[in-house]
């Protein structure tokens, strides 16, 4: 049956082959219509300046590339995403680990636990946004109420940005945290108890057996919210008004784009950073793969 | 012997607290949502010191309100038919994508697949712009249709799919090719109900993305009686964001729905994403 593929095709071969095509034809005419070619429409587009009503198009070659290096607000931008992905990637996924170790051990109310933390997964951004940001609120917020304090947490351009990360990290333990659960599962429960033996303690025994060999989960959830949070929108664009003065300091490089390209109707200055955003995350795809040979610890 | 024993019912109440902790944290936003829902505009916006419960009464006919002067009964529909078209789209190019490309044999086919995998890598707002002009030239603006456009097909699902049909054991297929079944017959009858789990993720998911997208219904559908319950609450918020009442009802209403079904298929939500692990 698995003949080298040179000869020449049998008519069940033939008849598998036309059914395969059949099969995979909506999806690749799909890809193709809606992914790949507008791909490549938009590096095109990036080269073109669009008129007052998209109307007419003209190639302006570098030009929207060249204003967008110079500009300060792009690399702003690109510092608020940094910060933003910082903020919400690390403590987003130390805390789930820790929920999703605790989760692990059998205690009683652990699904209810699991259900309370996964509970934002299931909510629409917009509106978890609209929430915290009531929540922010300067005058009336449940937070400077119950603090005593008269922070403004979202206009303030030094915390604004810590402030929609908490948003962020709160919207994404429960997701992180059912992944980890996943991979703890996966470990074999002989490694702990041989640890026990030798009198490795809870702590000891955290570091030792489950960070390592939960680290290809780990380096998973880290790649996937590291690329979610580099492309964020929705919290950003619900929470900061446009007249928040703290705005430009939490803009991520997505509402920079959404802005110049359905905001300001500028096609090809918004294509061009699409571009800036698409070599920015092939970039940091690329040094994952690179740190993933080295950290990760597969059995 | 005894301190070790002590020692473990001091770590179990260490778990316990910082789980409680972190679920009062968790819970906090919907409760003052909901609580929030209920006052009126005045107690809302009063600070003295805190006011937790409503005073004068719980406000429900808030919910009512804004059920009628924000036309929610609309945006259920767009949003529930858009889920709807998109799970039925998704699920129907990529069972029959996956089963290809996991079972059979034909030429092109890691080419083929290199396109699912390069789509995957790549992210989507570089399809963003020209997807929004095909929609326009269609003239799909504030249609339904042009809201389920960029989900009609899946690479993510085919690669789940696939992954799915990869891991069914040959022996059944085999034994329905001896009986006469084309290859038709085989994936309906036989193959495609042994996937149903993975189908379910897949469904499940793009439920939850098609949900939770706000971006793409703010460009295509600008008016509010086309649009979904995410970018019905952007222009909200637009017009009316000082009545934290009403805007509070609003985002009740808006997360309601989709809690109840998670609420309802747990099991399926958590497995679904714990195995497909899609980026959400």
């Amino acid at each position: 049956m698995n003949e080298p593929s040179k000869h020449k095709m049998t008519a069940a071969e033939k008849n598998e082959a036309k059914w395969a095509l059949a099969f995979i034809a909506p999806t690749i005419i799909g890809l193709i219509v809606l992914n790949f070619y507008p791909a490549i429409d938009t590096v095109r587009q990036s080269f073109y300046k669009s008129g007052g009503l998209g109307r007419g198009m003209k190639f302006v070659g570098l030009e929207n590339y060249a204003k967008m290096i110079q500009a300060s607000e792009t690399w702003q931008c690109l510092l608020n995403t940094v910060k933003y992905a910082l903020v919400e990637v690390i403590p987003g996924v130390v805390i789930a680990l820790i929920l999703a170790v605790f989760l692990n051990k059998k205690l009683k109310g652990t699904s209810a636990f699991r259900t309370i933390f996964f509970l934002p997964m299931v909510c629409a951004p917009a509106a978890v946004a609209m929430v915290w940001k009531w929540l922010y609120n300067q005058q009336f917020g449940l937070l400077n109420n119950v603090f005593h304090t008269n922070t403004a947490w979202i206009s303030d351009p030094k915390i604004a940005w810590i402030s929609v990360g908490i948003i962020g990290v709160w919207s994404v333990i429960g997701y992180n945290m059912v992944l980890f659960i996943a991979g703890l599962q996966e470990i074999p429960g002989d490694y702990y108890e041989a640890a026990a033996i030798d009198g490795a303690t809870g702590i000891r025994q955290f570091f030792h057996i489950t960070v390592p060999l939960l680290s290809p989960t780990t380096f998973f959830i880290v790649q996937t919210r590291l690329i979610g949070a580099l492309t964020v929108f929705d919290l950003m664009f619900m929470v900061m008004d446009k007249t928040n003065v703290a705005l430009k300091n939490v803009m991520s490089l997505v509402y920079l784009f959404y802005d110049y390209a359905f905001t300001k109707s500028n096609k090809g200055y918004g294509a061009a950073i699409v571009m800036f955003l698409v070599v920015f995350i092939m970039i940091i795809t690329f040094f994952m793969q690179k740190l993933e040979k080295k950290m990760v610890f597969y059995n | 012997m005894e301190s070790a024993r002590a020692q473990a019912r001091l770590n179990k109440f260490i778990m316990y607290l910082v789980l409680c902790i972190m679920a009062f944290i968790m819970l906090v936003p919907f409760a003052w949502m909901i609580l929030t829902a209920l006052k009126t505009n005045q107690e809302a916006i009063s600070v003295d010191p805190f006011y937790i419960f409503p005073a004068n009464g719980w406000h429900w006919e808030n919910f009512a309100t804004v059920w009628q002067s924000y036309n929610f009964l609309v945006l259920y529909k767009n949003t529930l038919l858009m889920i709807f078209l998109r799970v039925v789209f998704a699920c129907l190019t990529a069972t029959m994508a996956g089963y290809a490309f996991g079972r059979l044999k034909f030429p092109g086919k890691t080419f083929f697949f290199s396109l699912v995998l390069i789509q995957m890598m790549i992210p989507s707002q570089i399809f963003i712009i020209p997807q929004y002009t095909m929609v326009t030239k269609l003239g799909w603006l504030n249609t339904t249709m042009g809201l389920v456009f960029p989900g009609l097909v899946t690479a993510f699902g085919t690669y789940l799919l696939k992954t799915g049909y990869q891991g069914l054991p040959k022996d059944l297929e085999e034994a329905a090719a001896i009986d006469g079944c084309n290859i038709g017959q085989r994936f309906l009858h036989i193959m495609m109900p042994l996937t149903r789990s993975s189908m379910v993720s897949l469904a499940i998911f793009t439920a939850l993305f098609a949900f939770k997208d706000l971006m793409w219904p703010m460009i295509v559908c600008t008016n509010s009686a086309t649009t979904t319950l995410s970018a019905g609450l952007a222009k909200m918020q637009g017009q009316y964001g000082s009545e934290y009442p009403t805007m509070m009802a609003a985002a009740v209403l808006a997360i309601i729905p989709m809690i109840v079904i998670y609420l309802i298929f747990q099991k399926q939500f958590v497995e679904g994403i714990a195995t497909s692990g899609g980026k959400l």
